[in-house]
C-alpha cells in the first residue's frame, strides 16, 4: 500500500469514500429523508440486513443526538454530524482489507500509522439489534466501527452483514490535522468561497441546541410518539392484499418510517430530560417493539425473504 | 514419536478472551488425543490477536489396539436376554464364543478394536474442538453457520517428526487445513509454509510476530522501564493492562511521551484512569514530585519515523481526552468550592431503587445510622453524620459520571475543596472499603462509622425489599456488603450487637419514610442468619472449625461478631489442647449419662448437689473443683476473658476424670444417686457458660 496524497477537505474525504467503496461494487445510496439517530437506521441497512438477498451499499447519513449539542462551542460534539456507512450481505472474506484500502483511499497511509481492531460489541436497544466486531483505531483514536450484524429486529442475520461506521467529522479532522470541528474546511480551502464547517453548522448547533434543550414542546413531542407508534401498528395491520392494484403489498417501508421518528422523538423528549430512568426502558422497549414488528413485515415482502436457493 | 502443531488464524480476537482460550484449546485437544487412546509428552499453546496455537510433543503414532470382553447371559437364558446383549454389544450370534463359567455355559463377546492413526484421530478432534470451543460470546459470518469469536480464516494441522511433516487431512465448514499461514498484517502480510514448530515460530519472527504472549509482556514491560529510566522517571505498573496490551499486538513497539504541562495539575488518579480507560496508556510518574508526568504507549508496528507519526496521533487524542477530564474538574471544583450544595439537590432526582427511594434518602438513611454507631466505633457522632452527608456527593460530579471507578477518590478531593477537615474527607475516600476480601480496612472511627452505616443500610434496606442473593445472583453485592460489616467490625474490635433494637428500631423508621416496608422480626432474624452465614465463610477460611463456630453461635450475644470471634478463637485453641479434648469427653460423658436420666425419671437434676452426700474423695474433690471452677469461670465470662475461662474449664479434666474413673453414678442409693445426678449438672451447667460444648464433634 502506497502513501496516497492527502485530502484537502471535509467533502473530499466523502467523495473519495464514494468512489472507493463505489469502485468496489457498492451501489452509492443518498442520505434517508428522515431524522435519525446513527447511519445504522436508514432502511438500506436495518431492513436490507434482513433476509438472504445479496445486498451491497454506502452512504452518507445525517444522523442527530439531540442530548449530544453544546451551541457548537465543543471542539468534537456535535447535535447534527455525518456517519459514512457501509453495509454488504454476505460479509466478504475481505472486509477488513477492503476497510483498510478505503483508509488509504482517504489519505491515511497504513506504513506509517499504528491501526488497530480493538474489541467492541454492537448493540441497538432501540433495534433489537446486535453484533460483534470491534472500534478501529488509528494511533490511538477511534475512527470506525466494524460489526458482524448477527440479529436484527429480532430476527437472526443469515447471512450475516458486515457494516462498517465511519464518523466522519472525527475521521476528516484527524485526516486534515484540525483540532476544531467548526474550522475544519468543507469545501477545498483555494475554492473562490472556500467554507468552512462552521460556516454552515455553527449557527445551526446554536439554534438547534436550544430547541433539543428548550425549546421542543413536550407535550407536543409525546403526542407525536404516541401518534407514530399507533400509526405503524396500523399500517402493519393492513391485509396483504391491496384492493387497488390487486397486488400483495405490506406497507413494511412506511411503517418502518413510523419506528424511526418514535425513536427521534424519544431522542428530543430524552434531551428535554423530561424522561425518567426508569421510563426510559420502557419507551426504549416500545420502539424496539415497532422495529420488531417492521423487521416481522420486510421478511414477509420480496426484499426481505429467505428465499431458498439451490445447493 | 511425533509432533503436532496447530494454528487457527483469525480476524483479531478480544484480548481478554486469550488466555482462557489458550487453556482451552490446549485442554479439548489433548484430552481429546487422550480419550482416543494416544499419548503425548508436552503441550504448550500460544496465542496473539490473530492466532491461536497449540503445539503437542511426543505424540504417539497411533493408538493401542483394544481388546474388550463382555460377559453374557447363560446359554439357556430367553431369547430376549440374548437379543438385548447383542444388541448392546453390536455383534451377532456367531460371533460370541461359549464358554464354561462355574455352574453353566455362557456367552462371552470378544470386541477388538483396531489402533487408529494419530492424524485421523487429530482431524476428528480438532474439527470437534473448533465446532464446540467454548467462547464467551461467538458469532457466525458470510453465508457460513460455523461459529468462531471473530470470522477464522485458516487452519494450519501438521503432524511430523525427524523425518518430515505432513498436513493432517481434515477441513471444517470449508476450511481446509494446510501447512501455511501469515505473518504480521501490516508489516509482513504475505503467507508462508512451515514444516515444524520450531520453522513456524522462526518464520513468525522474521514476519514480525511475537508468538508468546509472555515474551510480548516482558518485552513490553523492560522497555518501558528502560525508556522511562532514562529519563529519571518511573513506570506505574499495571499488570491487568499489561496483559491486555500484549493481547492487542503482534509485533509491540514501545513509545514514551509527555504529558502536556496544562494537564499535570489534575491529580494523579484522573490522569492514570483517563489514559487507562481511553487509550489503554501506561502511567509514568515522577520519583521526586510523585506526579504522573508522561506515558507509554505501545504500538503494533515499527514505521520508517521510528513511530513519530503513531506518537503524535496519540498525544493529539490525550490532549483531547485529557482537556475532557480537564473541564470536569474545573466545573467540579466551582460546585465543590460551593460546598457541593448543587450535587446534594441533583441526588434528589437519582434513583437509587424504585423501592429504596433516591439517593439523597439513601444517603439520609447513612447519615442517621452514621451518627448512632458514631459512639460505638469512637467516632463523634456530629463528624460521622456530616461526612456520610457528604461522602456520596460526587456521585453527581462530572469526573465521575464519566469515570465511575474514580467515586470516592474525587469525593475526597471535592470534600477538602469544600473546606472539609481530613477525616471527613477521608470517609468519602474509604467508606466503600473494604470492597474484596483482601482489601484493607478503614481504621479511622468516621470513616469506620460511615463505611458500617453504608453497607448495613444497603443490607436492611434489600432485605426489607425482599432482594435477598440467591445462588449465584447477587446483583446488588450483598454478600460482599455483609463482609464488609464482617470485617470492619473484626478489624476494628467494634463492640456491635447487630440486632440492637435501637438501631432496627431507626433503620424501620428511616425505611418507612420512603415507603411501606415490613421490616419485621422475622427480616431481622433473616439477616442476622444471613450475617452468621457470612461469619462461618470467613472463619472458615481462617481456620476455626465449623463445629466451634456452631459451639459459639449457640450462645447468647451472637450478634455481637467480635465477642462471638472471641470466643470461638479461644474455644478452638482449648480444644487443641490435651485438657481440652479430655475435658469434652469427660462432659460428653456427664452430659449423657444425666441426660438419659433425665429422659428415664422425667425430672431435671437441676436441684443443686450436696457435698455432704459425697462418699469417695474423688467426688469430694470435684465439688471442690466445681467450687473453684465457678469462682474462676463467672468473672471471667463478665470480663469476657475467654481464655482464663478456659483454662479455669482445663483444671476440672482431672477431677472429672478421676470421679468417673472411681465412682458409680447409678448406685441403688437414691439419695446418693440423685446427688451425683445433681452434680453432674453441675459440670454440664459451667460448661455451658462458656460455649455449647453439644455441638463440638469428637
Amino acid at each position: 500500500m502506497s502513501a496516497t496524497d492527502t485530502p484537502r477537505s471535509f467533502q473530499e474525504i466523502i467523495l473519495r469514500l464514494m468512489t472507493y467503496w463505489g469502485s468496489r461494487g457498492c451501489a452509492v445510496l443518498q442520505p434517508y429523508d428522515m431524522e435519525v439517530g446513527a447511519g445504522t437506521f436508514h432502511p438500506a441497512t436495518t431492513l436490507r440486513s434482513l433476509g438472504n438477498k445479496p445486498w451491497a451499499a454506502a452512504y452518507v447519513q445525517p444522523s442527530r443526538r439531540p442530548t449530544d449539542g453544546r451551541y457548537g462551542e465543543n471542539p468534537n460534539r456535535l447535535q447534527h454530524y455525518y456517519q459514512y456507512q457501509v453495509l454488504i450481505k454476505p460479509s466478504p472474506p475481505d472486509l477488513q482489507e477492503l476497510y483498510l484500502g478505503s483508509l488509504n483511499a482517504i489519505g491515511i497511509d497504513t506504513s506509517l500509522h499504528d491501526i488497530r481492531f480493538v474489541e467492541d460489541d454492537w448493540e441497538s436497544p432501540t433495534l433489537g439489534a446486535w453484533g460483534l466486531g470491534w472500534e478501529v483505531w488509528c494511533d490511538g483514536m477511534e475512527v470506525s466501527q466494524f460489526t458482524y450484524f448477527q440479529q436484527v429486529g429480532g430476527h437472526d442475520c443469515k447471512p450475516v452483514s458486515g457494516e462498517l461506521t465511519y464518523g466522519l467529522e472525527r475521521l476528516a479532522m484527524y485526516v486534515l490535522g484540525i483540532d476544531h470541528v467548526m474550522d475544519m474546511p468543507f469545501n477545498d480551502p483555494k475554492s473562490p468561497i472556500p467554507l468552512k464547517y462552521g460556516d454552515i453548522f455553527r449557527q445551526t448547533e446554536e439554534e438547534y441546541s436550544r430547541h433539543n434543550f428548550d425549546g421542543a414542546t413536550t407535550e407536543m413531542l409525546l403526542r407525536h410518539f404516541e401518534d407514530a407508534e399507533a400509526e405503524c401498528e396500523r399500517l402493519l395491520a393492513f391485509d396483504p392484499q391491496d384492493p387497488n392494484s390487486g397486488k400483495r403489498i405490506i406497507m413494511a417501508h412506511p411503517a418502518y418510517d413510523q419506528c424511526i421518528k418514535a425513536s427521534h422523538l424519544f431522542n428530543l423528549l430524552d434531551a428535554r430530560g423530561v424522561i425518567s430512568v426508569t421510563e426510559r426502558q420502557a419507551y426504549i422497549g416500545r420502539v424496539r417493539a415497532l422495529a420488531k414488528k417492521c423487521a416481522d413485515a420486510f421478511v414477509q415482502t420480496e426484499a426481505g425473504a429467505s428465499v431458498e436457493t439451490a445447493a | 514419536m511425533s509432533d503436532l502443531l496447530i494454528e487457527l488464524f483469525s480476524e483479531e480476537i478480544p484480548a481478554r478472551m486469550q488466555a482462557a482460550a489458550r487453556e482451552n484449546l490446549k485442554k479439548l485437544v489433548t484430552d481429546g488425543l487422550v480419550e482416543a487412546g494416544l499419548t503425548y509428552e508436552s503441550a504448550r499453546a500460544f496465542s496473539t490477536p490473530r492466532r491461536l496455537v497449540l503445539t503437542v510433543q511426543g505424540l504417539t503414532p497411533e493408538s493401542k489396539p483394544v481388546r474388550e470382553e463382555r460377559k453374557g447371559p447363560r446359554t439357556d437364558a430367553p431369547q430376549a436376554a440374548l437379543d438385548g446383549f447383542l444388541r448392546s454389544t453390536g455383534l451377532t450370534l456367531d460371533q460370541l464364543e461359549k464358554r464354561a463359567d462355574k455352574k453353566a455355559e455362557v456367552y462371552f463377546a470378544v470386541i477388538e478394536k483396531p489402533g487408529r492413526k494419530a492424524a485421523e484421530i487429530i482431524a476428528e478432534v480438532l474439527e470437534r474442538t473448533i465446532r464446540t470451543f467454548p467462547w464467551p460470546k461467538s458469532m457466525r459470518w458470510g453465508s457460513g453457520s460455523l461459529r468462531w469469536v471473530r470470522p477464522l480464516h485458516s487452519i494450519l494441522c501438521l503432524l511430523g517428526d525427524e523425518g518430515g511433516a505432513e498436513v493432517v487431512p481434515m477441513s471444517v465448514d470449508g476450511i481446509v487445513a494446510g501447512n501455511t499461514t501469515g505473518g504480521h498484517r501490516f508489516m509482513a502480510p504475505a503467507r508462508f509454509a512451515v514444516s515444524s514448530f520450531d520453522d513456524y515460530t522462526a518464520k513468525l519472527r522474521r514476519a514480525f510476530v511475537m508468538l508468546d504472549s509472555a515474551e510480548r509482556e516482558a518485552h513490553i514491560w523492560n522497555d518501558a522501564q528502560n525508556q522511562a529510566f532514562a529519563r529519571g522517571l518511573e513506570l506505574v505498573p499495571d499488570a491487568g493492562l499489561l496483559t491486555e496490551v500484549a493481547g492487542l499486538v503482534e509485533w509491540p513497539v514501545v513509545l514514551m511521551g509527555a504529558i502536556g504541562a496544562e494537564f499535570l495539575h489534575l491529580p494523579p488518579e484522573v490522569l492514570q484512569t483517563s489514559m487507562r480507560e481511553h487509550q489503554k496508556f501506561f502511567s509514568v510518574r515522577n520519583p521526586k514530585s510523585g506526579r504522573i508526568e508522561g506515558f507509554v504507549t505501545v504500538a503494533n508496528r515499527e514505521t520508517a519515523d521510528n513511530g513519530a507519526t503513531i506518537l503524535k496521533g496519540n498525544l493529539k487524542v490525550l490532549s483531547a481526552r485529557l482537556s475532557d477530564a480537564r473541564f470536569f474538574w474545573e466545573n467540579d471544583l466551582r460546585v465543590a468550592k460551593a460546598g457541593m450544595g448543587d450535587w446534594a439537590e441533583g441526588l434528589k432526582a437519582v434513583t437509587f431503587h424504585n423501592k429504596l427511594g433516591s439517593q439523597a434518602d439513601r444517603i439520609a438513611r447513612i447519615a442517621a445510622l452514621a451518627r448512632e454507631i458514631a459512639p460505638l466505633v469512637g467516632a463523634d457522632p456530629d463528624q460521622a453524620a456530616r461526612a456520610a452527608g457528604l461522602a456520596k456527593l460526587d456521585l453527581r460530579s462530572a469526573m465521575v459520571g464519566e469515570f465511575p471507578e474514580l467515586q470516592g477518590t474525587m469525593g475526597r478531593y471535592y470534600a477538602l475543596e469544600a473546606g472539609e477537615p481530613e477525616t471527613i474527607a477521608n470517609a468519602a475516600r474509604d467508606h466503600y472499603s473494604p470492597l474484596g476480601p483482601s482489601d484493607a480496612v478503614p481504621s479511622e472511627p468516621v470513616s469506620v462509622a460511615v463505611a458500617l452505616a453504608d453497607k448495613i443500610d444497603t443490607l436492611t434496606g434489600f432485605w426489607a425489599i425482599d432482594e435477598k442473593p440467591t445462588g449465584s445472583k447477587d446483583p446488588f453485592a450483598l454478600r460482599r456488603a455483609a463482609l464488609g460489616v464482617i470485617r470492619l467490625v473484626l478489624g476494628n474490635g467494634v463492640r456491635w450487637r447487630i440486632a440492637d433494637i435501637r438501631m432496627v428500631h431507626l433503620l424501620q423508621q428511616k425505611l418507612t419514610e420512603n415507603g411501606p416496608f415490613k421490616f419485621s422480626n422475622e427480616v431481622m432474624a433473616d439477616l442476622l442468619s444471613f450475617f452468621h452465614d457470612r461469619l462461618k465463610v470467613f472463619l472458615r477460611d481462617q481456620g476455626i472449625r465449623h463445629d466451634v463456630i456452631d459451639a459459639c453461635l449457640a450462645m447468647p450475644g451472637n450478634d455481637d461478631l467480635t465477642l462471638l470471634v472471641k470466643r470461638a478463637e479461644a474455644l478452638q485453641a482449648f480444644l487443641g489442647s490435651d485438657d481440652g479434648t479430655n475435658l469434652l469427653q469427660g462432659f460428653k460423658r456427664a452430659n449423657n449419662i444425666l441426660t438419659q436420666a433425665e429422659q428415664k425419671d422425667g425430672v431435671e437434676y437441676s436441684f443443686g448437689a450436696d457435698p455432704k452426700f459425697a462418699e469417695t474423695d474423688e467426688e469430694r474433690a470435684l465439688f471442690a473443683a466445681l467450687d473453684a471452677g465457678e469462682a474462676a469461670i463467672a468473672p471471667a465470662m463478665v470480663q469476657e476473658d475467654f481464655a482464663a475461662a478456659m483454662a479455669a474449664m482445663a483444671k476440672l479434666r482431672a477431677p472429672i476424670d478421676a470421679f468417673f474413673t472411681a465412682v458409680q453414678i447409678n448406685t441403688d442409693n437414691a439419695i446418693v444417686r440423685r446427688n451425683r445426678l445433681n452434680l453432674l449438672h453441675r459440670i454440664r451447667a459451667l460448661v455451658a457458660q462458656v460455649a455449647d460444648f453439644t455441638k463440638v464433634e469428637g
